[in-house]
């Protein structure tokens, strides 16, 4: 396998960008993680992003976001209806053939003009989920009180995470739910918004983008002080229908995490895409984290939630503790899909 | 977005061919199902980006606005606050004058369902206003379709001033100038490949 590194990343989420296009959210953040490697968009083999027309309420809106890149002359490119974790898995595979040394990276979600929770209904069933109109978090809380009702974890165990999150994500200029004084009881006093899940088991919805410049062998160490390694990276998908599948549990990240090689040494850390604090929950369990392993140090997904972004934030997020030297083995994780149907694993390592 | 209803049946003659359905006996006098209604409506609320509200507003008074490119000074209208082809910001505004030359046009024959004021046959054109650097869309009246070519002068026919508001539909067409034409080989997009050239720069050109 050839070796593939996260050498520099770009993130900006916030409550709602009003007065700011997605082209114009992408300018600075695009420019700011190529200029931080010296490189120009002329030194970019492939460019793959990850965003959402449902999100922007119009076809092709990714076409538009070239923009950002600056696509002239005519660059190699392309995008997925997916998060970006799944664009850089495609990137990923371009470097892995061997076509290019260097990969650009982005997605970006901007949700406040429209309502997540109905926007997140149409990716049901379109026959006989899908007309019913579930909200996403209805949906989820199923999930949570399937998962409450099997004994799995309680009440206070998904207020834990909560408060975790919100202690870690003290410090992340791009969290928007962070509270150092975060107790569970506090959590547990706040009302249900989807029964059995409160307002802090839900992720924060954000807007915002992230980017990532990948590089291959010498190119990354040249690029790089200490790149981040892609040393494993998979995905897997469950069914889609919610009724075929027990969510209490999630095969699919559980696969990803085996074939990644996750569990082949010690994690030092694990940025988890999980939009609520059950499916959290769920994932550290079917990741096999030990106690050794710190969860989201930046909060995770729980403190700010991009749709599209979230899972290459994660990316990001693990490798620049990597890259610091704060870490030396980690996991990033990216779910797509309802209740966790679909997930992404990539295991990153220092040298 | 239309109120068409959604018909309930699918006349038979608009039903895709394929094998016959077999359908298991439990269910095999039931009516078949031929379509299904999903009942989600989004609602977006779209605020226009600072640009293109900066756009629209000297739009109602008949000022059109364009963005400098800050890297090679190219001229973009409508501004969109980003120049596309260096991927950088372009905050610039520039005052641009309403005439222009047709730098491509199309004559349509068929209607457009739900517009009568527009009787066919009607030119769509690009309109590359004088001082901006691309085209933008606009319609070409006022003279025979047959008439219209690439390089004519024309210029703005704007809505009374009491119709004119922070909308893209102030201008009501183009019309001709009779000003001689800009040579063909210097109309359009071609107008910045030689300005490009002349400033020695310009691999494009």
């Amino acid at each position: 396998m050839r070796e593939v590194a996260v050498v520099s990343s770009a993130i900006y989420q916030v409550e709602a960008l009003t007065f700011t296009t997605d082209v114009q959210l992408m300018v600075p953040l695009i420019n700011e993680a190529r200029s931080a490697v010296g490189l120009t968009q002329a030194d970019i083999g492939f460019t793959c992003s990850g965003s959402s027309d449902f999100l922007a309420g119009q076809g092709f809106s990714f076409v538009q976001t070239l923009d950002a890149v600056g696509a002239f002359p005519p660059i190699s490119e392309s995008h997925v209806e997916m998060d970006g974790a799944f664009a850089l898995y495609e990137a990923w595979v371009k470097l892995q053939v061997g076509e290019v040394d260097t990969a650009l990276v982005y997605s970006y979600g901007k949700s406040s003009p429209g309502s997540r929770r109905d926007v997140l209904a149409v990716q049901l069933d379109p026959y006989t989920v899908a007309p019913l109109w579930p909200d996403a978090y209805a949906v989820a809380a199923l999930q949570a009180r399937l998962l409450l009702e099997s004994g799995a974890v309680s009440a206070e165990g998904l207020a834990e995470i909560a408060v975790r999150s919100q202690h870690h994500a003290v410090g992340n200029p791009n969290a928007l739910r962070a509270s150092a004084g975060a107790t569970v009881a506090g959590v547990l006093s706040e009302p249900v918004v989807a029964d059995p899940l409160r307002a802090s088991d839900i992720a924060a919805e954000s807007d915002g983008g992230c980017v990532v410049v990948l590089a291959a062998g010498d190119r990354a160490r040249s690029l790089c002080e200490r790149p981040a390694w892609i040393r494993g990276i998979d995905h897997r998908i469950d069914a889609h229908g919610l009724g075929v599948r027990d969510l209490t549990r999630s095969p699919s990240a559980a696969l990803a995490a085996q074939m990644a090689g996750a569990g082949q040494d010690r994690l030092d850390l694990a940025e988890l895409h999980g939009p609520t604090t059950s499916q959290e929950h769920i994932l550290a369990t079917e990741l096999g984290l030990g106690a050794d392993t710190v969860v989201n140090p930046s909060g995770g997904a729980l403190a700010a939630d991009t749709l599209m972004a979230a899972g290459l934030v994660r990316i990001a997020e693990a490798a620049r503790r990597i890259s610091s030297g704060g870490a030396d083995r980690a996991l990033a994780h990216a779910t797509s899909g309802p209740c966790l149907q679909q997930n992404l694993v990539c295991v990153m390592e220092g040298e | 977005m239309t109120d068409t209803p959604v018909p309930h049946e699918v006349p038979a003659d608009q039903v895709a061919e394929g094998p016959p359905i077999q359908l298991p006996p439990s269910i095999s006098d039931v009516e078949p199902v031929l379509s299904v209604r999903t009942p989600i409506r989004l609602e977006y609320d779209f605020i226009p980006s600072a640009a293109a509200q900066q756009y629209l507003r000297a739009y109602a008074s008949k000022r059109i606005l364009g963005n400098r490119s800050p890297v090679d000074g190219a001229v973009f209208v409508p501004p969109r606050g980003v120049d596309p082809r260096n991927g950088v910001v372009a905050d610039e505004m520039v005052d641009l004058v309403d005439t222009g030359h047709v730098g491509s046009f199309c004559i349509t024959h068929l209607p457009i369902p739900g517009r009568k004021d527009l009787p066919v046959p009607y030119v769509s054109a690009w309109i590359h206003l004088d001082g901006a650097d691309i085209g933008f869309l606009g319609l070409v009246a006022g003279c025979a379709a047959a008439d219209v070519r690439i390089g004519m002068r024309v210029r703005a026919v704007w809505k009374p001033d009491a119709e004119l508001g922070a909308t893209a539909e102030n201008v009501l067409h183009w019309e001709p100038t009779g000003q001689p034409d800009v040579p063909i080989d210097e109309a359009g997009n071609r107008a910045w490949a030689l300005k490009q050239s002349a400033a020695g720069g310009g691999e494009d050109a």
